[in-house]
C-alpha cells in the first residue's frame, strides 16, 4: 500500500474546516447565471480542486473540462475573478478567499454548458495551416541542427493550446465578425514555429498576411500577458511574422534576395489551401464545422 | 427506440494519444478511411503529460548502444515476462520511429554536433531517451496531431465509446458512442477497430493519470470477448509529488534522476544503496564514488537511484514504513545539490515550474518531497506482436491498452516508443484487414437500442447515490488493498468490496440532463473501472509470487519455475471475470543469448 494514507480530508477533520465560496457561472447557449457554492478548502489547493469538490458534493452535473491538472494540457481554461487562467495552476492562496470568487467560462468562445465552451474555431483554423514541409534528408540520413537554432522554434512548441491568448485577443474577444479573417495569437505562434523551424521549406508569408489577418493585431500584448507557458507571443512570434509578411509583400529587395537565395516564394497551393472554399485567396477562412454533431 | 446517428469507416481508432494518432495516420496512409474518436479535445490525451523522453537506441551519445542492448534492458526490466517478440520489434524499430517524428516536425534537443540528444533513464544501460527538455510528450502529441490534421483524418472529439459492436459472425464491426456535449448516441460501423485508449490509473487514489484513464479500452475488449493478460502488473512510479495534498500523485519525471538527481531519506542518507536486489547487483554501483562517475563514464556501474521503477518504488515504500520518511510521508529527491540552477532550469523547466507554482519549492535550491504514484498498466489486451491483432477478429490494440510488451514492469521511456512502434503496426494491419473485407458486418440495431437504453437508465434512478462517492470508495479500496505491496487477505477483502461496489455503481443516480453531464460520464466510466479493478485484483490473487509491478508480502520472492513461465489471462465467462494461466512462449536461442551477455 501507499506509504501514507493520512491525507487531510474535510470529512475526517475534528476541527471546523475553513470554507470558501465560489460563484460559478451555470448555464448554456441560451443564458445562465452565477450560483454560489460554499465548500471546505484545504491548504495548498488550486481553484480546480475546489471546483471538483463542488462537483462531487453539491453540483454533480457541473460541466468543466480538465485533464492533467499540472499545467501541461491546457484544458481547464476559465476566467477566475474575471482574469483568464488555468484553474489547475491558480493557487487558492493567491486569491482573497474572504470574498466570493467568481468562475466563468472563457468569453471569446460560445458557451456549451457551464464552464465548457465551444472552441471549435481553433481546430478549424488549425486545419487551414499548410503543414510542416521539411527539406529532404541529407545523404547520410541525419538532420543536423544546432541547439541555438532549435531553441527559437522550441519556445513556440511549448504552447499547450489552452487558448487563453485567443480568449483575451481584442480582435476576436468581442468581435465575432473578425473570426473568419483572423487566426489569432495561438496560430501566429504555430506559424512562427513553422517559419522558424530549421528544416521547413514552405513560405507561408502571403497566407499570413492576406488570409490569416496578422495585420489586424495591434500589438497590445494581452496574449503574452496571459500565456501560462510564458511564450513571448508578441515579441518573438507576432512582430517577426508581421515584419516577414510585410517584407514579403512590399520589399522588392527582399523579393529579389529570395529569388537569388532560393527561399521559395509562397506557392499558390500554400495560399489557396487556407483560403476560402471558392479558392479566392484573401477574403475569408472557411470555418468547417466539427464532425457531425447532433444538437437534439 | 433511442435515436442515433451513424458513421461508416474502414478503420475506427478509439483514443487520440500517441498510439491512436500514430495508428490513425498509418491506417489512412494505407488507404483506409479512418476516424479517430477521443473522450477529450484533440491534443489533451494523457501522452501530453509524458515528460522524460522516447527510448530508442540511436547511439547518438553512446555509439556502443544498439537494439540488442535495448532489447536486453527491456526484457530484464520486465522481469522476463514480456512478449519477447514485441520487445524485439520495439527495440529494432524505435530509432526509425523517432527519426520519422523528427521528419514530421518534432524538434528534439540536440547534441553538440547537431544530432538528437539522448538522456539517461532508469534501467537503460546507455543514455537513450530522445527528449525535449521535460515536455517530450507534448512535442510528440502535437507533432502527431498536426500530421493527422494534415492527412485530413476525421477526429470525433469529446465522444465516449461505451461498447464495441459485433456482427453475426462475432467479428467486431464498430462501436457505440455518446457525444459528451449533446448526450446523444453515435454508432460507428467499421471493418476494423483499433483500441488505443490508454491506461487505468483513475482506479487508484494517488495517480499521475488524468480523468480519462478509466480503463475503457481494457473493459471494452473484455466485454466484447477478447483476452487480457498481465493485469496484475501495475506500475507505481517512484516519484510522484506528495505535497500539497491536492497535488499528490502528479508525476515528477525520472529525468530528474537521469540528469543527476538522487534519493535521500529524512536524515539525508542515500538509502538506495541498501536496496540493490541480487538480480541487478552485477550492473549496479554499490558505492557513492562509483555511482557518481557513471554519468560521464559508462564503464562504471549505474547508480541504484536509477534501478527500474518497481525496485525504486518498493524501496521508497519500505523506507517510509520504517519511519525514515519525510514529514509528509515520502522521501527527498535532490538535484539542487548536484547540478547548477542553470542546468536544472534548462533540462527540467516544467518540473521547476510545477514545484514553484504548486508547492512553493524551488528545485534549484531545495529538495523535492516525493513518493510512489500509480502510473502505468503493463497488462492489457493480448495481441499478436507483428499485427497487434487481439484474440477477437477485427479488433486491434496498441499502446498502454495492449499487454505483453513491457512484461511485469515497464522501463521509463519505453512507453512513447511503444506508442509509435505498435501504433504504426496496428494501423497498417487494420488497414490491410479492412481492405480484404468486402463490407463491414452490420451492427445489430436491437442490441444498440438495448445498450443505449441501459446507458440512459442512470437518469431514472431517483434517489440513488452519487457516482462520485462510489468512485472515491473504489479508489480508497484499490489504493489500500491492491497497491504496491499486496497480500492474499487484503486482495480477498478487495474482491468483497468490489462485489458491493458493482451493485452500488449500477444504481447510482444522475441528476440533470444529458448535455455535458460529468456525473453521467463518470457513471459510465465506473462500469469500465470496476471491470478492470476486478481483473487486476483476481490476477493479483492468482500470481502467488513477486515479480515487477506485482509484489506479494505473502510470496515475497519470484518463482521462476512456475509463475515466471506463465501469463495470467483474463476472460469473461458467462458474465464473470475469470483468470487462467497460459505458458509464456519460449524465446529463440539467438535472442536468449542476448540476455546472457552481462556487464
Amino acid at each position: 500500500m501507499a506509504p501514507d494514507e493520512t491525507v487531510p480530508s474535510p470529512e475526517g477533520s475534528a476541527v471546523p474546516q475553513p470554507t470558501v465560496t465560489l460563484a460559478i457561472w451555470r448555464g448554456d447557449a441560451q443564458g445562465g447565471e452565477f450560483r454560489d457554492y460554499t465548500v471546505p478548502a484545504n491548504e495548498g489547493e488550486v481553484v480546480l480542486d475546489v471546483v471538483h469538490r463542488v462537483q462531487a458534493e453539491l453540483a454533480p452535473d457541473l460541466a468543466v473540462r480538465w485533464n492533467c491538472k499540472a499545467g501541461k494540457c491546457g484544458s481547464c481554461s476559465a476566467e477566475v475573478n474575471g482574469k483568464p487562467r488555468l484553474m489547475c495552476m491558480t493557487r487558492m492562496s493567491t486569491l482573497d478567499t474572504t470574498e466570493r470568487i467568481t468562475i466563468s467560462p472563457m468569453r471569446a468562445f460560445p458557451v456549451m454548458r457551464d464552464l465548457v465552451t465551444d472552441v471549435s474555431f481553433n481546430f478549424a483554423v488549425a486545419r487551414r495551416i499548410p503543414p510542416f514541409t521539411p527539406a529532404p534528408r541529407p545523404p547520410d540520413g541525419v538532420y543536423r541542427m544546432s541547439q541555438f537554432d532549435v531553441d527559437r522554434a522550441q519556445e513556440f512548441h511549448k504552447c499547450i493550446e489552452c487558448f487563453l491568448c485567443q480568449n483575451v485577443c481584442h480582435v476576436i474577444r468581442d468581435h465575432e465578425e473578425n473570426k473568419p479573417r483572423y487566426a489569432g495569437p495561438r496560430f501566429f505562434v504555430r506559424l512562427a514555429a513553422l517559419e522558424m523551424h530549421p528544416l521547413d521549406t514552405l513560405d507561408r508569408r502571403e497566407l499570413i498576411r492576406r488570409v490569416l489577418g496578422i495585420g489586424l493585431c495591434n500589438i497590445t500584448k494581452c496574449c503574452t500577458e496571459v500565456c501560462p507557458e510564458g511564450i513571448r507571443i508578441t515579441d518573438n512570434a507576432i512582430i517577426p511574422l508581421k515584419e516577414r509578411a510585410v517584407d514579403a509583400h512590399y520589399d522588392p529587395v527582399a523579393w529579389l534576395g529570395r529569388r537569388i537565395l532560393g527561399r521559395p516564394r509562397p506557392t499558390p497551393a500554400a495560399v489557396s489551401a487556407a483560403a476560402s472554399p471558392a479558392g479566392r485567396s484573401g477574403e475569408v477562412i472557411s470555418l468547417e464545422p466539427r464532425p457531425s454533431r447532433a444538437e437534439t | 427506440m433511442t435515436d442515433y446517428e451513424t458513421r461508416s469507416v474502414d478503420v475506427l481508432v478509439i483514443g487520440a494519444g500517441g498510439a491512436g494518432l500514430r495508428a490513425g495516420i498509418e491506417a489512412a496512409a494505407n488507404g483506409a478511411t479512418t476516424a479517430i474518436v477521443c473522450k477529450s479535445l484533440l491534443g489533451k490525451a494523457h501522452t501530453v503529460m509524458a515528460e522524460g523522453g522516447i527510448a530508442a537506441a540511436l547511439g547518438n551519445v553512446w555509439p556502443d548502444d544498439s537494439w540488442k542492448v535495448h532489447f536486453r534492458d527491456t526484457m530484464r526490466g520486465g522481469k522476463m515476462l514480456n512478449n519477447w517478440h514485441m520487445a524485439e520489434l520495439h527495440a529494432q524499430e524505435a530509432p526509425d520511429r523517432v527519426l520519422e517524428l523528427e521528419s514530421w516536425g518534432a524538434l528534439f534537443d540536440r547534441t553538440p554536433d547537431g544530432r538528437i540528444l539522448q538522456r539517461d533513464f532508469g534501467g537503460h544501460r546507455f543514455a537513450r531517451l530522445a527528449h525535449v527538455g521535460d515536455r517530450t510528450g507534448l512535442e510528440m502529441i502535437r507533432t502527431l496531431q498536426n500530421r493527422a490534421v494534415a492527412a485530413d483524418i476525421e477526429v470525433f472529439m469529446e465522444c465516449k465509446i461505451i461498447r464495441l459492436l459485433a456482427g453475426a459472425s462475432g467479428a467486431v464491426c464498430g462501436a457505440l458512442g455518446i457525444w459528451r456535449e449533446s448526450g446523444t448516441f453515435i454508432v460507428f460501423s467499421a471493418k476494423a477497430v483499433i483500441l488505443a485508449s490508454g491506461g487505468i490509473g483513475k482506479v487508484w487514489k494517488f495517480t499521475s493519470n488524468s480523468w480519462e484513464s478509466t480503463g475503457d479500452g481494457h473493459a471494452l475488449a473484455l466485454w466484447a470477448g477478447a483476452e487480457l493478460i498481465d493485469m496484475e502488473c501495475v506500475q507505481f512510479h517512484p516519484t510522484g509529488m506528495i505535497w500539497p495534498a491536492s497535488a499528490r500523485g502528479l508525476l515528477v519525471t525520472e529525468g530528474v534522476r537521469g540528469d543527476g538527481g538522487i534519493l535521500k531519506n529524512e536524515s539525508g542518507e542515500r538509502f538506495m544503496f541498501r536496496y540493490i536486489p541480487e538480480y541487478y547487483a552485477k550492473e549496479t554501483a554499490d558505492t557513492i564514488e562509483e555511482a557518481d562517475q557513471w554519468y560521464d563514464d559508462k564503464s562504471f556501474r549505474r547508480p541504484p537511484d536509477l534501478l527500474p521503477r518497481d525496485e525504486v518504488a518498493r524501496a521508497i515504500n519500505a523506507e517510509v514504513k520504517a519511519g525514515r520518511g519525510t514529514p509528509h510521508g515520502g522521501v527527498y529527491l535532490d538535484i539542487a545539490s548536484r547540478r547548477s540552477p542553470e542546468y536544472i532550469r534548462r533540462r527540467l523547466p516544467s518540473m521547476y515550474k510545477q514545484f514553484k507554482e504548486l508547492a512553493d519549492v524551488d528545485i534549484t535550491t531545495q529538495m523535492m518531497e516525493i513518493g510512489p504514484t500509480c502510473h502505468y498498466m503493463m497488462g492489457g489486451v493480448r495481441v499478436d506482436a507483428d499485427t497487434e491483432a487481439s484474440t477477437l477478429t477485427g479488433l486491434y490494440a496498441a499502446g498502454e491498452v495492449a499487454g505483453g510488451m513491457h512484461g511485469a514492469n515497464r522501463l521509463g521511456g519505453n512507453s512513447l516508443s511503444d506508442l509509435l512502434v505498435f501504433g504504426r503496426r496496428a494501423g497498417m494491419a487494420a488497414a490491410e484487414y479492412a481492405r480484404a473485407l468486402a463490407r463491414a458486418p452490420e451492427p445489430d440495431p436491437t442490441e444498440i437500442g438495448r445498450l443505449a437504453a441501459e446507458a440512459l437508465g442512470y437518469f431514472d434512478h431517483a434517489g440513488g447515490e452519487n457516482p462520485y462517492a462510489v468512485h472515491r470508495e473504489l479508489q480508497e479500496a484499490m489504493q489500500s488493498l491492491v497497491g504496491i505491496i499486496r497480500t492474499a487477505s487484503e486482495l480477498e477483502r478487495a474482491v468483497e468490496i468490489l462485489d458491493k461496489l458493482d451493485g452500488r455503481a449500477r444504481r447510482v443516480a444522475v441528476e440533470g440532463h444529458r448535455q455535458f453531464n460529468p456525473a453521467w460520464h463518470l457513471a459510465l466510466d465506473l462500469e469500465a473501472m470496476l471491470t478492470v479493478a476486478r481483473a487486476t485484483t483476481l490476477s493479483a490473487i492468482a500470481r502467488r509470487e513477486s515479480r515487477g509491478g506485482h509484489t506479494r508480502d505473502d510470496y515475497p520472492d519470484p518463482d521462476p519455475e512456475h509463475f515466471g513461465k506463465v501469463n495470467m489471462v483474463v476472460q469473461l465467462a458467462g458474465g464473470d471475470v475469470t483468470v487462467a494461466e497460459r505458458p509464456v512462449a519460449p524465446m529463440p536461442a539467438e535472442l536468449a543469448r542476448l540476455l546472457e551477455d552481462g556487464h
